[in-house]
């Protein structure tokens, strides 16, 4: 199973932009790793939910018909601690595409205050440089992760 | 009014700056993308990306870095450029100095300078 890294998008532009939200929970077993009696996140996994929410953003681009992959994280920066209780708001846009790959930018926030700037590269490995094969299906957007993107539509109401 | 080859040079030294995390004098004429300053193959991509936005140009796959020559039998076989691929190159990138390839054609030796980036935008803005 992937472990899905964001809960839920509020909004996404194709092609453009993406807001995808993570809710922090005490219940979170990887919280109590890092430093035990201060639970916070760990930085690399706010680069994940950030790579999450812009490699979506990327692959639906081209309609999930290339395998997208983080190549490169070009900065991240940060500003503050995440905790349990925060609600972090991860905003992605895409600064550039190609059929190589595409470069994305973006904030995470709690509560409206910058909690990190980070900008990723993307790569379509199918057309990378040096040539190399991948398995034929597309391994990196598999249902779970199409069932995230649809969390967009999700606010109708719900029928039993 | 036409940018000098300085002011070309000291945007293509900031592109490389911030797309490698080198410092700025790390980045000198000769200095090689691979081996002086650390470039991996999806730093071309990142590379392409900033200069397009610095410059305000458009860079077609393969014409700053014609990497698929690389994976190709008739221009590349045992690590050597053959004389098909050595005239494919010269034809494709007027960019590039090719004296040491001329003199052994090893493909180890086909390195990417800070002067072939500022070359190639040169002839860009030029034409």
């Amino acid at each position: 199973m992937r472990w899905i890294w964001i809960d839920k998008f509020t909004q996404f532009a194709p092609g453009k932009s993406a807001t995808a939200i993570k809710c922090v929970t005490l219940a979170e077993e990887h919280l109590h790793d890092l430093y035990p009696d201060f639970p916070i996140v760990p930085h690399s996994l706010i680069v994940e939910g950030m790579a999450q929410t812009a490699g979506i953003l990327v692959g639906e681009a081209s309609q999930f018909r290339e395998k997208v992959i983080l190549a490169k994280v070009g900065r991240a920066t940060f500003h503050r601690l995440a905790r349990p209780g925060d609600t972090l708001v991860f905003e992605a846009r895409i600064e550039q595409f190609s059929e190589q790959g595409a470069s994305a930018s973006g904030t995470v926030r709690i509560g409206g205050e910058l909690l990190a700037e980070i900008e990723l590269m993307f790569s379509h490995i199918d057309r990378n440089m040096a040539g190399m094969a991948f398995p034929e299906h597309n391994f990196v957007f598999t249902d779970q992760f199409k069932q995230v993107l649809g969390t967009c539509r999700s606010d109708a109401p719900i029928s039993l | 009014m036409a940018m000098s080859r300085d002011e070309i040079y000291q945007k293509v030294q900031g592109v490389l700056v911030d797309a490698l995390g080198v410092d700025e004098e790390e980045v000198t004429p000769r200095a090689t993308l691979r081996g002086d300053l650390g470039a991996e193959s999806i730093d071309f991509l990142d590379i392409a990306f900033r200069l397009e936005k610095a410059f305000g140009i458009k860079i077609p796959r393969g014409e700053m870095f014609p990497e698929d020559i690389f994976n190709n039998t008739t221009y590349v076989q045992g690590g050597r450029i053959t004389p098909a691929g050595l005239e494919e190159l010269k034809k494709r990138m007027p960019h590039f100095d090719f004296t040491e390839l001329d003199k052994d054609p090893d493909i180890n030796k086909m390195q990417f300078t800070v002067d072939t980036v500022v070359n190639y935008i040169e002839n860009k803005l030029k034409s």
